[in-house]
């Protein structure tokens, strides 16, 4: 389940289809979301509405939705369980990637609990994350953390491994020590690296809030999918997964632009 | 203006898994000198510029300012024939103010450093640039700024203008002679260009071919400066050092052919 990508993000010639301008990009997406909503409409017309709602159906249920407050409440809870396990598993991911990076027997001493985890989906966990932690938001922010940590960590890893081993003799003979290699080499050289491992980790953590929530939990948009199954309101789903992919695109956004504030000098660093 | 010192290499012979690079070299260089190491592809001139540096481990038979070389050190600056070496990360002054800041100085005085050395180099106008946005000469001015402002003793420069086109290469030379006279440090130049050395050099250190390379002729360059290529001794010394290296490759080569007939 998890990923390692070798290959962080650069700077890239966007392609060129003779509309290059900002305005022409928009108004392509726009072009493309309602030929989008256009097809679903079509297909809409000849189903029931319990097997496909239509769009106009789904925005008045999410409109009784976010008039009794259902909506926002869901969508907040499903955020602050993602941003915080995310934001351990980066918190954690960094250092220890960094740290196993570095040095190999601690790499070798932990690359067996690696190896054999990484291929064990969260939702596996979800049944033993209530069981040891609670029904409560311990359980799902554990669960999302762990869906993090691997990936934040190993592209650390990557990157840690890939740093230019020129740029270590350079500073190494320009007086680094140690302590001065890991914080003013390696650390800078490996921030392309922990971005595209946040941003994975960020999208996986959206896949794993979703299946907790549907297991275990009240609130949240996994729940608010999985409720929709009692009352047959099939076009509450569609509510919660265009929610789903709305906050997504959100927290990918506000990431980047984060990452374009604070850390665009490291995006040239390999 | 800093003082050079002295490199003693006492029957240094070096190995990298397991396979002998260079072989038994007994070499001294004075303290302020200028010596290239010349030698055809692959006969480890790189690799003793890399132990002189500190990066390989050379049993206490190379001795810098009769101290026995143990490591990486300020006192050795390096400038790298990749540019890759500069931290893309850093801009032109940051790159230059990386060593002072490692060592704690304050900021001004950093400041008033680098200006100095990036004039030196004649790349103030492009102190707040990134590296990205220089152009490969640019990048190795940044590089010796870097070097030179740690005011090193030792400058160890492996092939720096390698890869830059020939005008470039020129201007830089004469940089590089025009730096030297100007800090007195001792100069290790490494390169396989036979014109840049006869250009620079006090003395040209000719390498066989490798592996278990060693030292082959040493030449003293006693022509006045600037030197012209025209000049009919840097001619003759040109034919002299191009015989000698032609006759390496020549030699590997024909082992070569030999173990490949003998492999048939």
């Amino acid at each position: 389940m998890t990923e390692i990508v070798q290959v962080a993000p650069s700077k890239q010639t966007p392609l060129r289809l003779g509309i290059s301008s900002r305005l022409g990009r928009i108004g392509l997406a726009v072009l493309s979301i309602l030929c989008g909503l256009f097809l679903w409409n079509l297909a809409s017309q000849h189903t029931s509405p319990l097997f496909l709602p239509s769009p106009l159906v789904t925005l008045q249920a999410a409109l009784e939705l976010m008039q009794d407050g259902t909506l926002l409440q869901a969508v907040l809870a499903s955020a602050a369980r993602i941003a915080s396990g995310w934001a351990l598993g980066v918190v954690v991911g960094i250092p220890l990637g960094i740290v196993m990076g570095r040095f190999a027997p601690f790499r070798q001493f932990l690359d067996p609990y690696i190896e054999f985890f990484r291929f064990i989906p969260p939702i596996a966990f979800v049944t033993l994350a209530v069981i040891w932690l609670g029904p409560g938001e311990a359980a799902k922010v554990a669960l999302i953390f762990y869906t993090s940590v691997f990936i934040v960590t190993l592209n650390t890893i990557a990157g840690v491994q890939a740093v230019n081993p020129l740029r270590l003799r350079a500073a190494a003979s320009l007086g680094a020590g140690p302590v001065q290699l890991l914080t003013t080499v390696i650390l800078p050289s490996t921030v392309p690296f922990m971005v595209t491992g946040a941003r994975i980790a960020m999208g996986n953590s959206f896949l794993t809030v979703v299946s907790a929530e549907i297991v275990s939990a009240d609130n949240g948009l996994g729940a608010l999918i999985w409720t929709a199954r009692n009352f047959a309101r099939t076009e509450w789903v569609f509510v919660g997964i265009v929610a789903l992919g709305l906050l997504g695109y959100l927290f990918d956004r506000l990431l980047r632009i984060a990452v374009t504030l604070l850390l665009r000098r490291y995006q040239s660093a390999i | 203006m800093t003082n050079g010192s002295s490199i003693s290499l006492n029957q240094l012979s070096l190995t990298i898994d397991g396979n002998e690079i260079v072989s038994r070299i007994d070499l001294h260089i004075a303290a302020g000198e200028f010596v290239c190491l010349l030698g055809p592809s692959g006969c480890g001139k790189s690799t003793l510029l890399n132990a002189i540096a500190g990066f390989l481990p050379s049993g206490g038979q190379l001795r810098v300012a009769d101290k026995p070389v143990s490591g990486p050190g300020i006192d050795r600056g390096v400038v790298f024939q990749s540019s890759e070496a500069l931290f893309p990360w850093l801009t032109v002054r940051e790159n230059v103010e990386y060593g002072p800041r490692l060592r704690g100085m304050a900021a001004r005085q950093r400041a008033t450093l680098a200006d100095h050395y990036l004039s030196l180099v004649g790349l103030s106008h492009a102190a707040e640039k990134f590296p990205e946005a220089l152009s490969g000469g640019m990048r190795q001015r940044a590089q010796i700024a870097r070097v030179l402002v740690n005011e090193p003793s030792v400058v160890l420069m492996d092939e720096p203008f390698g890869a830059l086109d020939a005008q470039t290469r020129e201007v830089l030379q004469r940089e590089v002679d025009r730096i030297w006279r100007a800090t007195g440090c001792t100069i290790v130049f490494v390169t396989h260009d036979i014109w840049e050395a006869i250009l620079l050099a006090d003395r040209i250190v000719t390498m066989t071919a490798g592996p278990r390379a060693t030292v082959k002729t040493i030449e003293a360059v006693d022509l006045p400066h600037p030197r012209d290529p025209a000049d009919p001794a840097s001619l003759a010394l040109y034919r002299r050092l191009r015989d000698d290296i032609g006759a390496e490759v020549t030699r590997v080569r024909a082992q070569g052919l030999a173990g490949e007939e003998i492999a048939a």
